[in-house]
């Protein structure tokens, strides 16, 4: 690989961090407003009748949840955007014409999304455990399933930004989709509350087996087996490098 | 070798739309081209093709011996472009968006050599401030430093002086001179006939997808710089009196207007001495009108010989 523009990449990936900086009071603030806010409506006023969840206190039980839910609207949201706005503004013609391949534009601006998500949700999980107590039964997993899930939203993220024509359509898939999905993941339930019938209808969602996966790591309890959330979201992190690679060998959307 | 080949080089959008037919050109090492032609000639796909931003149809184009497809990197490596919009990040502060230049044409940080450009463009008091809060003519020049930062060997400008100020302009021919000194290509298009005519060596004209010829400087000035003069007779003659035989004049509109071809450029235009022969002759003359042959009439001769030749 030592044909790559190594310089490019890190070039890329400063400017995106720098945009990440220049706002870093906005970046590091709003999920910890959010957090906090998420904890007294659900921790403390709807916590205070469920309780417990599978033996976790539901303050502790959310946790997971939340971090997935911000971690990937933060990854979606920047990657798009950040591919997105050259392109809206024009300064796509630079990147277009310097000696960079699309692999190395995709580690640059995916790299930098990764990141930015990666610290909001590292935000959340201190924010967190000011209001609660929270244990990490598997850290290594933990880790590993927070870097996979930023690393394949902000792929796709990176899709949606190259696709997408307007900012209509940049915000429709996130609002639309990626939302509900994340909402509807079980961030703030376990599967196993809902009725038998929409157990089945969850399971058809991606994200359950994420949220799942993810709770496992700090709890050991899961609504799906840990095998199989490992497999999904690699398997979607696949998904999401195959379209990438086809948008490579076709150019489609950035050269006429 | 030239610099930059382009050997019928075709490019047809997916609107079907044919932007340009089969191009042909070559420019040297440290020459500049100046490409002119109207609006919707060809003369940014063109310059996108070379630069990688649009996809050839068809043809070869090799700038600095690599092919701009196969071997884009170092093809790549070699051109800098200023593009005609002015496309910036506008939050980014000045320095930092050369800087990023630099870094993606993977060459390595030289504060020094920053600092030098942004301060020939008279940018180095902006080097902190948010390109929003610049004036359009110093966007252009952000624009400029950009395509500096990476020591271009070829350099692109794509309409560098359409609505700059007169200043803007001086600098930029300066900037152009610089560079052809230390053996930088440039090819810059532009509408103004006068714009080539300060800087270039060599004048390309685009039409409808096709280079309709490319000139020296000089020769194609001379066409432009003819000059015709038009009197109008009081009486109409047949013919010419013999006084006035030996001299380039036509008689048209049936003998009432007498058309002289001069060159504006000439040390000795004949022109004080052409109406005394024309008293001396016997000839009143109603009126006079002189006029210039303009890049535009050079365009419309060349359309006019295009679709002949079709």
């Amino acid at each position: 690989m030592s044909g790559m523009n190594w310089r490019g990449i890190w070039a890329i990936y400063q400017f995106e961090m720098m945009r990440f900086f220049r706002t870093l009071l906005q970046s590091f603030v709003s999920p910890v407003i959010s957090t906090s806010l998420y904890f007294v409506v659900f921790g403390t006023a709807i916590g205070g009748r469920i309780d417990q969840v599978e033996g976790v206190s539901y303050g502790a039980f959310i946790v997971p949840g939340l971090i997935m839910l911000s971690v990937i609207t933060q990854a979606i949201s920047n990657a798009s955007f950040g591919i997105y706005f050259p392109k809206f503004i024009g300064t796509i013609y630079e990147l277009l014409s310097a000696p960079l391949n699309f692999l190395e534009i995709v580690i640059g601006y995916v790299g930098a999304a990764a990141t930015k998500a990666l610290f909001i949700g590292t935000v959340i999980l201190l924010t967190a455990s000011f209001f609660v107590e929270i244990q990490i039964l598997h850290p290594l997993a933990m880790v590993a399933f927070l870097l996979l899930t930023c690393l394949s939203f902000a792929l796709l993220g990176f899709i949606l930004g190259l696709w997408a024509g307007n900012f209509e359509q940049l915000q429709l898939v996130p609002l639309l989709v990626v939302t509900p999905l994340v909402f509807l993941g079980g961030s703030f339930y376990s599967i196993s509350m809902l009725p038998s019938a929409w157990q089945t209808v969850a399971l058809f969602n991606p994200v359950v087996y994420l949220i799942s996966g993810f709770r496992w790591a700090f709890f050991g309890i899961a609504d799906v087996p840990v095998g199989l959330s490992l497999l999904a979201i690699a398997g979607f992190t696949l998904l999401c490098l195959g379209v990438i690679w086809w948008i490579f060998r076709t150019g489609w959307r950035l050269r006429s | 070798m030239a610099m930059v080949e382009l050997r019928q080089v075709r490019k047809v959008y997916d609107s079907g739309f044919e932007a340009l037919k089969g191009v042909d050109l070559e420019i040297e090492k440290g020459e500049i081209l100046a490409l002119l032609g109207p609006n919707g000639a060809g003369k940014t796909t063109l310059i996108s093709i070379v630069c990688g931003l649009v996809m050839p149809s068809s043809g070869s184009l090799m700038v600095g011996g690599h092919d701009v497809v196969g071997e884009y990197r170092a093809a790549r490596s070699l051109i800098g472009l200023v593009p005609q919009e002015i496309s910036l990040e506008p939050f980014e502060k000045v320095g930092n968006a050369v800087r990023l230049s630099r870094g993606l044409f993977g060459k390595p940080r030289n504060d020094a050599l920053i600092e030098e450009i942004l301060r020939r463009l008279s940018l180095w008091d902006k080097r902190d401030t948010p390109i929003r809060a610049l004036s359009g003519g110093m966007k252009r020049r952000v624009l400029i430093a950009k395509a500096l930062s990476h020591e271009p060997e070829v350099l692109f400008l794509d309409e560098p002086t359409a609505g700059v100020d007169v200043e803007l302009r001086r600098d930029m021919w300066e900037i152009v001179a610089d560079l052809k000194a230390r053996g930088v290509t440039i090819i810059l298009t532009t509408h103004y006939i006068e714009e080539a005519e300060a800087i270039a060596d060599r004048i390309g004209v685009i039409n409808q997808g096709e280079i309709l010829l490319v000139e020296e400087k000089a020769s194609l000035m001379k066409r432009l710089g003819r000059k015709e003069l038009r009197i109008e007779l009081a009486e109409p003659v047949t013919a010419l009196p013999e006084t006035l035989s030996d001299r380039s004049l036509r008689l048209e509109e049936e003998g009432r207007m007498l058309v002289y071809d001069y060159d504006t450029s000439a040390e000795r235009t004949g022109l004080a001495k052409l109406m005394a022969e024309l008293s001396a002759a016997g000839l009143s003359v109603r009126d006079v009108d002189t006029r210039k042959s303009t890049l535009e009439d050079i365009f419309v001769d060349l359309v006019k010989q295009q679709e002949g030749a079709a």
